[in-house]
């Protein structure tokens, strides 16, 4: 799977719970997921299930914690395609 | 000084109607709202049947975003937000977007148990050790105050916010509770009502203490009779019903439609005395809670034209009527009497809402809506009232003041008085 691959996936992913449309328009590794798309910090779990989902992956909390823009999510799921 | 306050916009989602002028037609039919259940049939359950709002999908995404849906598994939070939005903008209020909060306005929303579908995915989960996968939505679905924190968040209310519940006089203590707030000058307008879930989980534990009629299955319309001689039991239901109460000035000012005016009311418990238990009312409790009501409210018993009984179709409904004669000494010109149940069912936590809401519009509209499945009405109840007091026809009649009686497991009443509103005075 490419990067440009999971990328897209993971932007598919957050597309619902994102309050700021525009952040959407330059999706990118660097997009932060709560300054950038507005992302309510609650629905962050929400997000780690739908990608645990998409790619039958577990996330654990330690990685979840740094997870807070769509590199740190790619990197996170390619390390744990990985394994 | 103490304020007045009106009634300004209202929102139903009953069994037998989901949108107030759907409901007031059902009203005046005494359309039933009684349905079969074949998940219940299933399940084993004696009482196959239920009283259940419709709500297509297309009508929930009116309701809640796309976000909100994700997940949303708990139908009195659907019930609750459906009706209080609807009340809300019946009464001519917006919906702040990204403003400050409105500070005069508040809810008190109750309910009995709510998210019972969303705790039962819960359990499933955690029971599989996988509580990680809940989600974020499990607390808010499945917390008592998730009905009044939703529609909070909705409408963007600043005043107080809660959730109140005392079993099946729910929805009228919420409306009494909101009254003294605002009489007390605290808020200007408090959305007021209570939401109860349909289902299995909610309506087993009523099928197990066999209070509910299990002989109807087949005919689940003819299955709700509230002082028939043939009543055999409530039919347990569902739903939810909301009101705007607001400072009578405030109302004014805004030009909004006045729907009635709350005179007063009572809350009170019998405590489990005397013949008073869990289940059962103490009825020295609900005489005093109407009497109670009529000195609250500056009227005398002569002055209601027509009562809205609890009267759930148990062989306790000829006690309440007993309990109204004597509280009320008017044997020989008692008011007209009528009970909903008979189209919805019992909505159990929501059904001093739903029934509050009916009571409202029988005033404004100038209406009494029949008591269906009552053709034979018990004999221990014509002992005490006259029959054409009890009407299976709609009355269309010009009504001044309604007393709306709600009583509850735990020995609890409230009794509140309705007055049409008179602009000219």
């Amino acid at each position: 799977m490419t990067d440009k691959t999971i990328l897209e996936k993971i932007k598919a992913i957050v597309t619902p719970y994102v309050q700021r449309k525009e952040g959407l328009e330059d999706f990118s590794d660097s997009t932060d997921f709560i300054s950038d798309l507005k992302i309510n910090s609650a629905n962050l779990v929400d997000v780690i299930l739908d990608v645990e989902d998409e790619f039958n992956i577990e996330i654990d909390n330690t990685s979840m914690e740094g997870m807070l823009t769509a590199g740190d999510a790619k990197r996170i799921i390619l390390t744990k395609l990985e394994n | 000084m103490e304020k007045r306050v009106v009634i300004t916009g209202l929102g139903i989602c009953a069994p037998n109607g989901t949108s107030i002028p759907q409901f007031e037609k059902a009203l005046r039919t005494g359309k039933s709202g009684i349905t079969f259940h074949p998940q219940l049939k299933e399940l084993n359950f004696s009482c196959q049947i239920g009283g259940k709002p419709s709500i297509s999908e297309e009508k929930l995404s009116e309701y809640f975003t796309p976000l909100q849906r994700r997940g949303l598994n708990s139908s009195g939070i659907v019930y609750g937000v459906v009706s209080g939005t609807d009340a809300f903008i019946d009464a001519g209020l917006e919906i702040a977007e990204n403003a400050s909060p409105d500070w005069d306005t508040g809810i008190i929303f109750g309910t009995g148990i709510l998210g019972v579908d969303k705790f039962r995915e819960a359990i499933h989960l955690i029971d599989a050790g996988k509580t990680r996968r809940l989600g974020s939505t499990s607390v808010i679905q499945t917390m008592a105050s998730g009905i009044s924190a939703y529609l909070g968040g909705i409408l963007g209310c600043g005043n107080q916010v809660t959730t109140n519940s005392s079993a099946c006089t729910t929805g009228t203590e919420a409306l009494l509770m909101g009254y003294e707030r605002i009489k007390a000058g605290k808020a200007k307008r408090m959305l007021v009502g209570s939401c109860g879930d349909h289902g299995p989980y909610i309506w087993g534990g009523f099928d197990a203490m066999r209070i509910l009629p299990g002989n109807y299955n087949d005919n689940p319309e003819e299955a709700s009779r509230p002082m028939s001689a043939k009543a055999s039991g409530f039919v347990p239901g569902s739903g939810a019903g909301a009101l705007i109460l607001e400072d009578l000035e405030s109302a004014l000012e805004r030009g909004a439609k006045i729907y009635a005016e709350v005179l007063g009311g009572e809350v009170n418990s019998g405590g489990q005395r005397g013949e008073g238990s869990m289940t059962a009312a103490n009825n020295e409790a609900v005489q005093r809670c109407i009497t109670g009501a009529l000195i609250n409210s500056s009227i005398s018993a002569a002055e209601i034209d027509s009562i809205n009984g609890h009267l759930t179709a148990t062989s306790k409904d000829s006690v309440e009527i007993e309990n109204w004669v004597k509280a009320l000494h008017l044997e020989n010109d008692f008011p007209y009497i009528n009970s909903l149940k008979g189209m919805t069912g019992h909505c159990l936590s929501a059904s001093g809402s739903i029934e509050c809401v009916a009571s409202v519009l029988q005033l404004d509209k100038g209406f009494i809506f029949p008591n269906i499945n009552c053709e034979e009405i018990h004999p221990d109840i014509l002992d005490l009232i006259s029959e054409e007091r009890i009407p299976r026809k709609t009355i269309e009649k010009p009504i001044n003041i309604l007393a709306k009686a709600s009583f509850g497991f735990g020995d609890v009443n409230a009794v509140v008085i309705f007055k049409k509103y008179n602009y000219v005075c």
